[in-house]
């Protein structure tokens, strides 16, 4: 075992890891953020992503290990302290981005990863940058939409499907 | 998976010495690795981890030449490799954003994965391959499917690619793996063109002698009118039949040449 520290959502954790223990891992079992979800084992499903140092990663496909010192970001850090959510989340809720809900928490971290890096995303732009998100309930046209409309654009032209 | 011994070293030194050892293997991205170890198709006593070497990270152009370190990331080309645009574009397109986060071009050379994107680009380049211990010409890197040159223990700690006067990569995707169907790297350069095609060959990727030889002559997508590529030696799976890749080679290099004007 050996000890590995990090930030999470801003506070300071470590704990002892195997070599082999995935970020994935640290955060659900050693951290009980269960938010996190794994969803394949594959690397394909999105379901884990994570930021790590302000970029979306697969948090099953880096080991805790090589997350030491970083600043990671996960889903338990979106919502404010008093639980409202943020524009992402509540757009989700508004227009009823998910479903069963297991591939949420990776698509509000890579939707929020895109928001970053591009404000203003057009639709085909959310689709690509989704690519790595797979989601088995929506269809994917409402967690678009959801995207679309969080990033403060008129989505009322986005015919519902 | 297996447990393994992780270390992280700061030098491409102390990252060789490290793999020295018996059973030791390198981690680049693990965008490939990782998945492989949690099917148990592989057992490395200790990974060495080459995402701490600030030595192998990096993009820079000189002298006609984009140099890319070992250890940068997919995202990080496609951000800064515009010296090499048909480079950029190809980083910009493999896997999904989060996987190019961690990925690596070094990683992706050493797998030599039949359908990867980078093998395509680094072989219609006549793009260098430099290790901690030598200098590999693309031409002699690639031996067939997940097979390079390199040698146990052997890191890729930078690839030095000759900026052409025009390329394109054109990318079928297959779109479950999020790979390539069938890809074909096309470059122009002063001397002549090449033409590199991934995806399609039960050899790994390799280039379309013919279809450089007709381009060199006359750079335009008609030029290769009348070439058929055989299907015997390529890949046939669900996904496609031979002579499916078989035809794709054509119509993809012929786009690629149009798209590169
Ligand atoms: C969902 C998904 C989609 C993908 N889509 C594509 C795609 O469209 N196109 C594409 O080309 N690839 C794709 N990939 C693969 C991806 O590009 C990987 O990043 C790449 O193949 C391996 O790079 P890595 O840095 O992650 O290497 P790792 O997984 O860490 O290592 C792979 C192998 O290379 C060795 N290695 C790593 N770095 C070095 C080095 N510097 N020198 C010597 N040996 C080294 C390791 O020991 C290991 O054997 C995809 C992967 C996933 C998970
Ligand atoms: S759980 Fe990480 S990609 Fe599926
Ligand atoms: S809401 Fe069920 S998988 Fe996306």
């Amino acid at each position: 075992m050996t000890q590995v520290s990090m930030t999470v959502n801003g506070k300071a954790v470590s704990g002892d890891v195997e070599g082999r223990t995935l970020l994935s891992s640290f955060l659900r079992d050693k951290l009980g953020m269960t938010g996190t979800h794994v969803g394949c084992d594959t690397s394909q499903c999105g379901a884990c992503v994570v930021h790590v140092d302000g970029a979306a990663v697969k948090s099953c496909t880096m080991l805790a290990l090589e997350a030491e010192g970083a600043s990671v970001d996960t889903i338990e850090g979106q919502a404010a302290a008093d639980g409202s959510l943020n524009a992402i989340q509540q757009a989700f809720q508004d227009h009823h981005g998910l479903q069963c809900g297991f591939c949420t928490p990776g698509m509000v971290m890579s939707a929020a990863a895109l928001l970053k890096e591009n404000p203003k995303p057009s639709e085909s732009d959310v689709r690509e940058y989704l690519e790595g998100n797979i989601c088995r309930c929506t269809g994917y046209h409402n967690i678009v939409k959801a995207i679309m409309a969080a990033s403060g654009q008129d989505v009322s032209a986005i015919a519902a499907e | 998976m297996y447990n393994f011994e992780f270390v992280k070293p700061a030098s491409v030194a102390d990252a060789v010495a490290a793999l020295g050892e018996e059973d030791a293997q390198a981690l680049g991205g693990g965008q490939t690795l990782i998945p492989t170890l949690k099917q148990r198709l592989a057992a490395p006593s200790k990974l060495v981890s080459l995402s701490g070497i600030a030595e192998m990270k990096g993009v820079s152009a000189a002298d006609g030449v984009l140099s890319v370190g070992g250890a940068t990331t997919h995202g990080t080309v496609a951000a800064e490799a515009g010296a090499y645009p048909a480079l950029a574009d190809l980083a910009s397109h493999i896997g999904d954003p989060a996987v190019r986060n961690r990925g690596t071009i070094g990683g992706s050379l050493a797998n030599n994965d039949p359908s990867a994107c980078y093998p395509s680009a680094a072989l219609a380049s006549g793009a260098t391959i430099v290790t901690n211990a030598r200098e590999i010409a693309a031409d002699d890197y690639f031996q067939g499917m997940f097979t390079t040159a390199l040698e146990e223990g052997e890191i890729i700690t930078a690839v030095k690619f000759p900026i052409p006067e025009a390329a394109n990569y054109q990318k079928f995707l297959q779109p479950a793996s999020r790979f390539a169907l069938v890809g074909v790297f096309v470059a122009k350069y002063a001397d002549g063109v090449r033409v590199a095609v991934t995806g399609a060959s039960e050899d790994g990727v390799f280039r379309w002698s013919e279809a450089e030889a007709a381009l060199s002559k006359e750079f335009r997508g008609d030029a290769l009118m009348d070439l058929k590529v055989d299907p015997a030696n390529m890949i046939g799976d669900l996904h496609g039949t031979k002579e499916y890749r078989a035809h794709l080679v054509g119509v993809l290099t012929k786009r690629a040449v149009v798209a590169a004007g």
